[in-house]
């Protein structure tokens, strides 16, 4: 069994970009990958990828090149990044293959996403009584979280103000522009305890990333990225997840327990060691939320972290540097792989102005989404 | 129609001696509830599920109030807006998603006794009310 690194990033830049087209987007972000390891597609021995509003995956090679590669399209929600991720790290930890690409991207219309009750195997009833909306689920599982853990709902604007500073020093994000605290608190109410500003938004960009055996990483770049651990864990009875008409009185922990503990005992790496993070953020409650089920600290301690300036850049555990989905918006099919390039950027230390200082040595990424999927991810430089 | 009144979809519901109720599945194997009715149990795979009605009182165990609009698939009346949205434990069995009749979140509080009424969404082409479930306040 060999280990996987990380060799080749590319991106498109996150937000809108009138014109381009999602495919358009992650041809931009493939070429950037493989330029940024000295490849061609041609070398590409495999290829996986997926968009949840942009076109399949696949035929992006009548622009990249028909070598006549296994290219499979993956579509799992927001853990389509993490997922095509997990696949590649398979297919060359098991020795099939060398080295590969994996691409995300995605391009959605304006507005929260609508979803159709179908084709989550629920009846119509449930999205014309209006209750299949994702920003209400957030709203009533950030609200049962406050209560069950005693904190005070203020620290969710704190967590939005800290996104968007982020993403102030971040050239590739989308919203560059610091919001206070108060006036995050004062905008207008999305879905009770969540303001507007704690929302991210649908948008559009595209990241490719291009993987190899960990032996040969060297024959492609200065700095590789280990990939150490990738996990994939759906949810169990009694997880109370997006799109659930009901759940079990009994509770379970949620998917994102279950896939970073996963994650963590396979790169025999512990949360504790964890140098830079970048964890799903779809709204300030949830950064809030998968801090403790992540591990990176126990659930009712976010508050204390998050006050005393510990998840900033500077921090001794800095969350979600690059602005994360707030400051970035959320291309479904890429903002996994997303986070692994900010990763990838902190551990190289090629993260200019948002760069955590200190050489950081452990990243971790965290992504969660419908209908009750985590995928984590550990790297190492 | 259920207790008289048009609804989303009357397979969400049972009339009971109580009043119209919603209508469930439980496991005979491991006693495990869904709703609303399936086939196959989520807690121990088994496919041994018969109807029951679920209980028509509970207390809150989540809530928000939707703040917008949503997109289609939604149908609803901007006249029965905003809505409020809760999860409600109906004791023993499960917690439910559903509307909440009250909008202010003042006066909403997790662990406040709710019960089951039929509360209209939209008006149908001729005016009428087309009612789904919801859950509202009881005095203790």
């Amino acid at each position: 069994m060999s280990g996987v690194a990380i060799v080749g990033i590319g991106m498109h830049r996150f937000g809108r970009t009138e014109g381009v087209s999602g495919r358009a987007q992650a041809v931009h972000a493939a070429r950037e990958a493989l330029r940024d390891c000295g490849l061609r597609f041609s070398d590409m021995q495999f290829g996986f990828g997926g968009s949840h509003s942009a076109g399949d995956a696949d035929t992006l090679v009548s622009e990249l090149g028909l070598t006549g590669l296994p290219f499979i399209n993956v579509a799992n929600g927001c853990a389509t990044g993490g997922s095509a991720l997990i696949a590649a790290d398979s297919a060359i930890r098991s020795g099939q293959h060398d080295v590969g690409i994996v691409i995300g991207f995605d391009k959605h219309p304006r507005g929260a996403f609508n979803t159709d009750p179908a084709e989550h195997g629920i009846g119509a009833w449930y999205g014309e009584t209006g209750l299949m909306v994702t920003t209400q689920f957030f709203g009533l599982k950030i609200q049962r979280y406050l209560h069950e853990h005693g904190i005070a709902p203020g620290v969710l604007a704190t967590i939005a103000e800290k996104a968007f500073r982020n993403g102030a020093r971040n050239p590739m994000s989308w919203r560059r522009k610091e919001i206070d605290a108060a006036q995050i608190a004062a905008a207008p109410m999305i879905s009770h305890p969540l303001t507007q500003y704690m929302y991210c938004s649908p948008a559009e960009g595209a990241v490719a990333l291009v993987l190899c055996r960990a032996d040969r990483a060297r024959e492609y770049t200065e700095h590789p990225v280990f990939l150490q651990g990738a996990a994939f864990r759906s949810r169990r009875y009694g997880s109370f997840e997006v799109f659930s008409p009901w759940t079990a009185a009994e509770r379970a922990d949620s998917p994102t327990v279950e896939a970073s503990a996963a994650a963590f005992a396979a790169s025999g790496i512990a949360p504790s060691e964890v140098d830079v993070a970048q964890i799903q953020d779809t709204e300030s409650g949830a950064e809030l939320m998968h801090m403790a089920e992540t591990g990176l600290c126990a659930h009712g301690e976010q508050e204390e972290l998050i006050a005393s300036g510990a998840t900033a850049i500077e921090g001794t555990l800095p969350v979600n540097t690059d602005g994360g989905c707030l400051a970035n918006g959320e291309p479904i099919g890429a903002s996994g792989l997303r986070q692994v390039y900010e990763n990838v950027l902190q551990l190289r230390g090629d993260a200019g102005e948002h760069q955590v200082p200190g050489d950081p040595r452990v990243g971790f990424t965290h992504v969660y989404g419908a209908p009750g999927i985590s995928a984590c991810t550990v790297l190492t430089r | 129609m259920i207790a008289g009144k048009t609804t989303v979809d009357d397979a969400l519901f049972v009339e009971t001696a109580e009043g119209p109720a919603l209508l469930g599945s439980r496991c005979t194997d491991c006693a495990a509830h869904t709703f609303p009715r399936q086939g196959g149990c989520p807690r121990c795979t088994g496919s041994a599920m018969e109807d029951v009605p679920l209980s028509r009182t509970g207390t809150l165990w989540s809530w928000t109030v939707q703040g917008f609009r949503p997109k289609p698939p939604y149908t609803g009346t901007e006249a029965y807006e905003p809505y409020g949205v809760g999860y409600v434990e109906l004791p023993g069995q499960l917690i439910v998603e559903t509307r909440l009749v009250e909008t202010d979140p003042v006066k909403l509080e997790i662990g406040m006794a709710v019960e089951l009424v039929l509360a209209p969404f939209r008006d149908d082409e001729f005016g009428w009310p087309v009612h789904t479930f919801a859950f509202t306040g009881v005095s203790a």
